[in-house]
């Protein structure tokens, strides 16, 4: 093979740094890692980012994704974000949550950052647990499944129904785009890197509240291995947590995404 | 410079925005509204942020991620909404930021009403949050020193990169004075090197309050002490009043010292030798100044709108050397001058036991005078 058959297909993300990560094998936080900075590199955004880190599995979040960050208590990331967006408005700055984060005790914080129109971009990973705790039950638990504070199953009668986060969040007016996606297989990755494309250049031409929710394994609290995680993710979160975009305004839709 | 008649809670709005504030976070409670409402015209009219928060959660934490920037930021509240607060100052002492929270205390505790007290010194002083740290906190006695305390607030939280409270009561914040305001300062819009956002940084920065390694906890604890060490060394203020000759000292802050000074005065008059300690940074206390009037009078008495929160530092500082009486009145009550005037008395009357409980003296009398409602 001639040097001038080589073709680079894949490299790196440079928004990435060389540490390995924390996360269990076959988790998809790294996945949503990557693709955060992949589209940062792309939209020429990394030095110009300011992301909020979560309580949870992710709080180290900032240990891999390599430009300036602060480190929100646990729930409190939209407000935080919030501050920053409002001193410094022509810097990116983006939340990464997960569901006991987001939809648990910084529900009410969600909810008021986008229904004020925040101009931000929330990365939001749905793995129906508690993942740095152990596996306890989460707002996003299904019914019916068990974790390790809901051994017999989330009995809805006593425990709730689960929150569809996205839905819930696209019904209120300062939200410009939300959107969910999977993280389970190739096609669904590639989804997904569009719809963060998406909500980081909503945030970019200042058309509001930006959110993509991203179905997420977690293989060592499911208890199942990678490929049967994959495919519980398929085949029981899908149904309940459908793929699409909730809430795409008119500004939105009429967007223009430059560079590539 | 002109004298103009304003608010409490308006004028320290405005001094804020003179000394640069750039963004301000805030949730409506009462007695401290009208700094809110103030700010809601005036920082929008100057190009500055301003956001009426979901809660005093999401505002304690707007601040945190404003704080981040190294840019001016405050917020305001009243008790229970200081008591929710308490998480998000905790973490912005926890990642060494400069902040300034105005608390315009009422009566409680719960939802108490929205009469003045003090009864948040425990929960300023003392911290009302988990884990170590210490706020710098400033308690004005008259809407000019607040003014004037408003702008220090600011240098002092850039100085030492800590959270500074403002305390005042519901008297000082509704209270209508004739003040100076001072000059607009120049607003820094950009951040500072270790802030984020920072076009001076040589590294990109990264700001938390974790420490994962217990050992990396304690070595960062004692390096917030040692800065510590330096504020108590170097940020003292009180106010002293006929201390030279003084045989009795009364020892209050705010609005419980101004009214003090009243009764001082009088006892003055009947040719009581009597001064009067105010407190003006509360935390770093002026430990020395009592520790001093210790050795040379014949005896205190700390009067506060509270169960006697700070009495307890006073008895501290006094290690018995001399008695402490105490006068307060709490849930929102204000004591009158003569009733103050009437504990000067009694003390100077008393038995000068340094081993008396002062404070289960003056609870016996007040279940007498005001009763338990039972």
């Amino acid at each position: 093979m001639t040097e001038a058959d080589v073709k680079v297909v894949y490299k790196r993300p440079i928004g990435l740094t060389d540490l390995v990560t924390h996360y269990c094998p076959g988790c998809t936080h790294g996945v949503a890692h990557r693709l955060i900075a992949e589209v940062l590199e792309e939209m020429g955004e990394l030095n110009n980012t300011i992301g909020v880190a979560p309580v949870g599995c992710a709080v180290f979040a900032y240990n891999y994704l390599d430009f300036d960050f602060v480190e929100a208590a646990h729930g409190r990331a939209p407000a935080m974000a919030t501050g920053i967006k409002r001193t410094l408005p022509h810097k990116t700055v983006f939340t990464y949550q997960g569901d006991g984060d987001l939809a648990s005790m910084g529900m009410g914080e969600i909810v008021a950052a986008a229904s004020r129109g925040e101009q931000i971009t929330v990365i939001f990973i749905n793995n129906t647990n508690y993942g740095m705790t152990g596996g306890q039950m989460a707002p996003t638990t299904l019914p019916g499944q068990k974790t390790s504070s809901s051994p017999l199953g989330r009995d809805v009668e006593t425990q709730g129904y689960p929150i569809r986060t996205a839905e819930l969040l696209a019904t209120l007016d300062g939200a410009a785009f939300v959107a969910r996606r999977t993280l389970h297989d190739a096609r669904g990755i590639r989804m997904a890197k569009r719809a963060i494309r998406t909500a980081f250049e909503v945030q970019k031409q200042g058309l509001g509240f930006s959110m993509v929710e991203l179905l997420s394994i977690c293989p060592t609290n499911w208890g199942l291995n990678t490929t049967n995680a994959r495919q519980w993710l398929a085949e029981h979160m899908l149904p309940y947590y459908p793929v699409g975009d909730f809430k795409v305004s008119t500004a939105v839709s009429e967007m223009k995404i430059g560079g590539n | 410079m002109a004298l103009e008649l304003i608010k409490g809670n308006t004028a320290v709005a405005e001094a804020a925005m003179r000394a640069g504030l750039v963004s301000y976070f805030g949730y409506p409670i009462t007695p401290q509204t009208e700094l809110l409402e103030h700010l809601s015209a005036r920082m929008p009219e100057l190009g500055r942020a301003f956001v009426q928060a979901e809660s005093e959660l999401g505002a304690i934490n707007m601040v945190y991620g404003a704080a981040c920037t190294g840019l001016r930021t405050m917020t305001s509240s009243s008790s229970p909404g200081v008591s929710l607060m308490q998480e998000g100052i905790s973490y912005i002492s926890g990642t060494e930021l400069p902040a300034v929270i105005v608390d315009v205390v009422r009566g409680g505790p719960g939802l108490g009403n929205i009469a003045p007290s003090q009864a948040d010194y425990t929960q300023i002083v003392h911290g009302g949050g988990h884990g170590e740290y210490h706020l710098i906190v400033l308690a004005p006695a008259s809407v000019q020193e607040a003014v004037d305390l408003t702008g220090m607030a600011f240098d002092l939280a850039e100085k030492y990169r800590m959270v500074v409270c403002l305390l005042l009561d519901g008297f000082l914040g509704q209270m209508m004075e004739p003040v100076v305001m001072p000059d607009f300062q120049p607003v820094r819009t950009t951040p500072p090197e270790w802030a984020v956002g920072s076009p001076d940084s040589k590294e990109r920065v990264v700001l938390t309050s974790i420490n994962i390694d217990p050992p990396n906890q304690e070595q960062f604890n004692v390096k917030m002490m040692t800065r510590w060490e330096e504020v108590e060394k170097n940020e003292v203020r009180y106010k002293g009043y006929y201390l030279d000759d003084a045989e009795y000292v009364v020892i209050g802050y705010g609005t419980a010292g101004r009214i003090a000074l009243t009764a001082v005065r009088a006892a003055r008059e009947q040719g009581h030798k009597i001064g009067l300690l105010r407190p003006i940074s509360l935390s770093p206390f002026p430990t020395r100044a009592v520790d001093e009037l210790a050795d040379r009078v014949k005896g205190f008495l700390v009067v506060e709108m509270s169960n006697g929160q700070m009495l307890d530092d006073v008895v501290s500082i006094a290690a018995r050397r001399v008695p402490v009486d105490f006068y307060g009145r709490m849930g929102g009550m204000v004591p009158y001058p003569d009733e103050i005037a009437n504990a000067i008395i009694e003390m100077i009357q008393g038995e000068h036991d340094v081993n008396a409980d002062g404070r289960a003296k003056w609870l016996a009398k007040m279940r007498e005078l005001v009763g338990t409602g039972e």
